[in-house]
């Protein structure tokens, strides 16, 4: 177990740059998930963790000590691949004994060690077959097995759920998750999707673009959303952003229609994105009367899409709605929870 | 307008033509769609060959109609000393031909299959030697191989100073073996390299990082990675190399046509000389069938070789 150090690391594949500095401190343990749109490097990071990549410049250290020129195999780390990367000539046992069958162990040992690690997933009955006779839920155990066997300092999953259906998906994370609690071994998760990032994390990273937008614990990030790109990719249903300017008091949308403001903002006049997620808009006798376009029970809430003058939004309600659409409801944000970024910069005030 | 329901539209359909029927009726599309591949195999494969092995029982020779002989052909082949030392040197051929192309071909393959510069242009290069036809390859090692014009020769008398006479390729028995063999190695080498290039661009770089992760030396990926993964690939290159090579005949009739002193002897060009240059269709044909039982060894070996591993198996075949 180990603390991993990332300091202002750059990636470049010859003269495009795809990290652009970035620092990242994980505590002894912790499981971290590094989160973003698809191509926004979060993988290249990750090799660049495992050794797979060089670092063009920046500091990574693995409990303590700078790793950038140490081989992939010297850096006590365990990767599990997007597509697991098993080797499919090998029995199961024979891929979780790999590593240990490299450096000379004993067949006592080894019989041992994968052992211990299939009984933690499961597999004592499948160590005989080969990789192509198992189901994708089975393979995915058996890439952990061989990160397990290792026993490194630090394991990386690169997607590894994104192989899976939706139900096994769902299984396998609190597995991981559950894993994770079990071994205290520091983790580094690489996804797209932000609700396994939510649901994982112990931290999380948020990436776009090469460079870090946020990082924190989940519910930091829920609450207090950095920047509009955050606010927007963290939280399902997503946060509704709406585009106006605040004038005397009030936030105004385009066509006129006004917003209530969070209390004690400190929100200059001018030009600002206003967020508000659906779960936070509340049926409300006193509030704004919205158009209803479109209603999605899902049983144990309701997702309602109203229209407001030029303005569309969702709102989700704990209580069943009624409305059908071309209904008018009264609807209105909890203004406590109303999220104000800068338009320019797209910070958040 | 009358309106029709749709009950009564449908009832009014007409049945199909017989035509119609007879291209539905399954016996009858299997017997129309194998025709012209039998057809054709059966003209150029199954008569040749079943004309070969009939001539081989007779003793026919070129311009007269010949007899039932039986066996004859095979009892004086086998006590014909060149017939014995034809199957010597074709064995001999094969399989130090295959050591080296396989040897050289597998590491050309393992070079192209990393990050290098021209890698394009290199790969080319290398499918040269079989792309030119065997004939003109066969006159250019003739000219190599040439007792008085060797650019070998050449380099090492007038060039380097290492020997003060002109090597002798092909005019004794071994030298000329092994210059048959060189030559057969060159020209082997792009089929075999490409293929395993192909091969090795199956296995994902994954396997490699995973493996590179586990703690392997290059030497270990090689041995626990790479070459169980080519091996179904390997076994199938080489079962093909080994039977072309085995029934190779235009090198070694462009450059030695069999010589010196019948030392060079494929049964190839053995069957040839015999056959048609000689005339005698029958002994010809007899040289020529008794490759069968080597082929089917050769094939034999592909077969067991080849036999899709476990590892290759899905869930059905456990
Ligand atoms: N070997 C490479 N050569 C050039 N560009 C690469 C290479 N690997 C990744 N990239 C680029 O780097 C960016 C980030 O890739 P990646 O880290 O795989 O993104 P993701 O966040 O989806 O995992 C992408 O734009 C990708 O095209
Ligand atoms: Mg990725």
């Amino acid at each position: 177990m180990a603390t991993v150090g990332i300091r202002d690391v750059r990636k470049r594949f010859g003269n495009f740059e795809v990290l652009h500095g970035v620092s990242v401190d994980i505590a002894d343990g912790d499981f971290v998930v590094l989160v973003g749109p698809s191509g926004c490097g979060k993988s290249t990071l990750l090799r660049m963790l495992a050794g797979l990549e060089n670092i063009s410049a920046g500091e990574i250290s693995i409990g303590g000590r700078v790793v950038n020129t140490v081989p992939p195999k010297d850096r006590d780390i365990a990767m599990v691949f997007q597509n697991y990367a098993l080797y499919p000539h090998m029995t199961v046992f024979d891929n979780m004994a790999f590593s240990m069958k490299l450096a000379g162990a004993p067949r006592n040992v080894m019989e041992q060690e994968v052992g211990r690690a299939a009984k933690i997933l499961g597999l004592e009955t499948l160590l005989e077959r080969f990789p192509r006779q198992l189901s994708g839920g089975q393979r995915q155990r058996v890439a952990m097995g061989r990160a397990i066997v290792r026993n490194p300092q630090v394991f990386l999953f690169d997607e590894p759920l994104s192989n899976l259906d939706a139900k096994l998906r769902v299984q396998m994370r609190s597995e991981i998750k559950e894993l994770h609690q079990r071994l205290k071994v520091t983790t580094v998760y690489v996804t797209h999707d932000q609700i396994e990032a939510m649901t994982m994390a112990d931290q999380i990273v948020v990436m776009n673009h090469g460079i870090i937008e946020q990082a924190g614990p989940p519910l930091a990030l829920y609450d207090k959303p950095a920047n509009i790109f955050v606010a927007g990719f963290i939280g399902s249903p997503a946060m509704n952003l709406v585009d106006g300017v605040v004038k005397g008091g009030v936030f105004r949308t385009p066509d006129g229609t006004p917003w209530p403001l969070p209390p004690g903002t400190n929100a200059a006049p001018g030009p600002v994105t206003y967020g508000i997620r659906p779960e936070h808009l509340r049926l409300d006798p006193e509030g704004m009367p919205a158009l209803v376009q479109l209603v999605e029970p899902t049983g144990s809430e309701t997702q309602v899409l109203f229209r407001l003058g030029e303005t569309q939004f969702s709102g989700a309600f704990r209580e069943r709605v009624t409305a059908r659409p071309g209904d008018m409801l009264r609807v209105g944000p909890d203004p406590a929870l109303v999220h104000l970024f800068d338009k320019a910069t797209g910070q958040r005030i | 307008m009358s309106a029709v329901t749709a009950a009564e539209w449908i009832k009014a359909r007409r049945d199909p033509s017989w035509i119609v029927k007879l291209f539905d009726w399954k016996p009858f599309l299997v017997i129309v769609c194998l025709l012209p591949a039998v057809g054709l195999l059966m003209t150029f494969l199954t008569y040749p060959l079943g004309l070969g092995i009939f001539l081989a029982f007779t003793d026919t020779t070129i311009g007269r109609r010949g007899v039932w002989v039986g066996l004859e052909n095979f009892e004086y082949l086998l006590s014909d000393p060149i017939w014995r030392n034809a199957v010597f040197y074709s064995v001999f051929y094969t399989g130090i031909a295959t050591i080296g192309k396989f040897g050289l071909g597998l590491w050309l393959a393992l070079l192209l299959n990393q990050h290098m510069p021209f890698k394009s242009i290199i790969r080319a290069i290398i499918l040269l030697p079989w792309i030119v036809p065997t004939v003109l390859s066969a006159i250019a090692f003739w000219w190599i191989y040439d007792p008085q014009f060797s650019i070998i020769s050449y380099i090492f008398v007038e060039v380097l100073g290492w020997r003060s006479t002109n090597i002798d390729f092909i005019g004794t028995e071994w030298p000329a073996r092994f210059s048959l063999i060189v030559a057969n190695i060159w020209r082997g080498i792009p089929f075999v390299a490409i293929s395993l290039l192909a091969g090795l661009q199956t296995i994902s770089p994954s396997l490699y990082e995973a493996a590179l992760l586990d703690g392997s030396t290059s030497w270990q990926r090689f041995r626990f990675i790479t070459f169980p993964m080519l091996l179904p690939i390997l076994a199938i290159v080489m079962t093909f190399s080994i039977i072309f090579t085995f029934t190779d005949f235009q090198l070694v009739y462009a450059i030695t046509r069999g010589g010196p002193v019948n030392s060079t002897h494929l049964l190839a060009t053995l069957a040839f000389q015999r056959g048609i240059a000689g005339g005698e269709l029958g002994e010809g044909a007899a040289i020529a069938v008794s490759m069968i039982p080597f082929l089917v060894a050769a094939t034999l070996f592909s077969y067991f070789a080849l036999a899709r591993r476990k590892w290759q198996q899905g869930e059905s075949n456990d």
